[in-house]
């Protein structure tokens, strides 16, 4: 039996934001060598990314009479990070359009990093 | 340079800086931060050119072109983004003048994509601004009495996030319109306001207040079928056309009360009325209800139509209100409908409603409340409790019109601060 679980990776966006290619390259190649010891360990990766800055999210609350689209990340400290989805949209008006559907109260949308 | 060249370009970058960029911004996919430097390259080449060759005929469509090739240029230099674009490659021939009605999506897809709801709402602003008005960053921080760095920061992080966020390059979907076109409203509605509010340089001020007319009158032209288009617009125009009389000639602010309306500009408000005709027509035949805007502007209609403050139709002003806060359910409209009460029915029954409003959170810091408060108070002859209520909304306001105004009434009902 096994169990599926999220790791939700933090740092310093001030740091990120001076890295260099050479750097970039660095990180990706640190992540690259994690990921095959997690399979050489027996577990088994069904997902991960790198997500744009925080700068770049944007907040759907749908609790109230109207949903409300905001700019910036989820901020409040009451509610707590409870499932996540990673769904390719045309826009960010798609992806703000089924986050108004998404069964949930909130749901911060960011744009994942193409790290191809 | 000539004057004459120099007096072209500023017309032109008045009048076609918004449609340049939108042209551009459309053919670099929404990229809105290379659309604005092509843009400004454009404008600077025709100050040099210009000169030189004469003035074009159409210059919106000299700068349109010049634009459109520095990003054409641009666009051939970064080999990465040939991949991305390869439609435009191989287009480019056909750079020519667009007809009419792209040229329309253009101006519109700018509207939509700077006021997108995932953008903050002060970011939203000077997005427009900037972008759509083309006014510079010193400006814009000036206005909105921010330090400069502060502004280009803004303006650069809200670039940032259009692209790296995905917000499209595009007008929204039937569905997602009314509450997005809303959005735009409420933009040019803050840009008008910024501009009336009597803080900051006076110059900079009027600025504001004319961009926000340009655009209200551009998205009037651009969605004449939408009632509350029509609508911002008729506010925006039956307000200003107060400007003359809404301050006396040593530069102090006078109520509406006190303001001389044979100042009033009178094709100004016959122009608005004709608005307001048109949008009301249109919710009729749509058999919809007349939105915010509309309400605001009908109410300004309402006090531009009167022969004076006491001849004024309160009780019609009174309905208006209530069809606004039925509409758009705000403290604001609350307290502006309590005063209207106070001239319809009597001060007595405006200070109860007033006084119901006290204490509500979302007003404490807002100093209009406490000043309709002393205001009523005044009239009613409770001079001592008038004085309190004007003593709190001058530690409310930071403003000096406004604040040199409380000051005069305060000494009025017989009390120095």
């Amino acid at each position: 039996m096994s169990t599926k679980y999220m790791f939700l990776i933090y740092s310093d966006e001030a740091d990120m934001a001076g890295v260099t290619p050479e750097q970039w390259d660095q990180m990706l190649q640190a992540h690259n060598a994690w990921a095959a010891s997690v399979v050489a360990g027996g577990a088994t990766i069904h997902g991960g990314d790198a997500l744009a800055p925080s700068a770049t999210a944007t907040t759907v609350r749908t609790g109230g009479a109207t949903p409300v689209v905001t700019d910036g990340p989820f901020a409040e400290t009451k509610e707590a990070l409870g499932g996540f989805y990673v769904v390719e949209c045309a826009d960010l008006d798609q992806a703000l359009a089924l986050a108004h559907t998404l069964p949930a109260n909130t749901v911060e949308v960011r744009p994942v990093i193409d790290t191809n | 340079m000539t004057d004459a060249v120099a007096r072209a370009v500023e017309q032109a970058h008045r009048s076609e800086w918004g449609l340049v960029l939108a042209a551009v911004a459309r053919l670099l996919d929404g990229d809105l931060a290379t659309a604005e430097e092509c843009t400004q390259e454009a404008f600077e080449a025709a100050l040099r050119t210009w000169g030189e060759r004469g003035i074009p005929t159409r210059p919106g469509a000299w700068l349109t072109t010049t634009a459109r090739n520095r990003a054409l240029d641009r666009v051939r230099r970064e080999t990465a983004m040939r991949a991305r674009f390869p439609d435009l490659v191989r287009d480019e021939a056909e750079v020519a003048p667009e007809e009419d009605d792209v040229i329309v999506d253009d101006r519109l897809r700018l509207v939509f994509t700077c006021c997108h709801p995932a953008l903050a709402p002060e970011a939203r602003i000077a997005l427009t601004l900037r972008l759509i008005c083309g006014l510079t960053t010193g400006e814009i921080a000036r206005a909105f009495l921010v330090p400069e760095p502060t502004m280009a920061a803004r303006i650069t992080r809200s670039k940032k996030k259009v692209a790296a966020a995905g917000i499209p390059y595009r007008v929204p979907s039937e569905n997602d319109l009314p509450e997005r076109l809303d959005g735009v409203l409420t933009v040019i509605h803050l840009v008008f306001t910024a501009g009336y509010a009597s803080a900051g340089e006076r110059l900079v001020r009027d600025e504001l207040v004319d961009r926000a007319l340009d655009l209200a009158r551009v998205l009037g032209v651009l969605m004449p079928e939408e009632p509350e288009a029509l609508g911002l617009l008729a506010l925006l125009e039956l307000t200003d056309a107060r400007r003359a009389a809404r301050v006396d000639a040593v530069g102090r602010l006078v109520v509406l009360e006190d303001q001389d309306r044979g100042a009033w500009d009178r094709t100004t408000i016959e122009r608005g009325e004709e608005l307001l005709a048109r949008a009301f027509g249109l919710v009729v035949r749509g058999d919809a209800e007349p939105g915010r805007f509309l309400l605001q502007a009908a109410i300004a209609g309402a006090h531009d139509e009167a022969p004076s403050w006491a001849a004024t139709d309160w009780p019609g002003i009174v309905l208006l209100y209530d069809r606004l806060r039925a509409v758009w359910p705000n403290p604001v409209v609350d307290v502006n409908r309590a005063v209207a009460v106070a001239f319809a029915v009597g001060p007595d029954e405006g200070l109860a409603l007033l006084d119901a409003l006290d204490g509500r959170d979302d007003l404490r810091t807002w100093h209009y409340l406490p000043a309709a408060r002393a205001d009523l108070l005044r009239r009613l002859g409770r001079r001592t409790e008038a004085a309190a209520a004007y003593s709190a909304a001058l530690a409310l306001v930071s403003d000096g019109a406004e604040r040199a105004f409380l000051r005069r009434r305060l000494a009025e009902v017989g009390a120095t601060p």
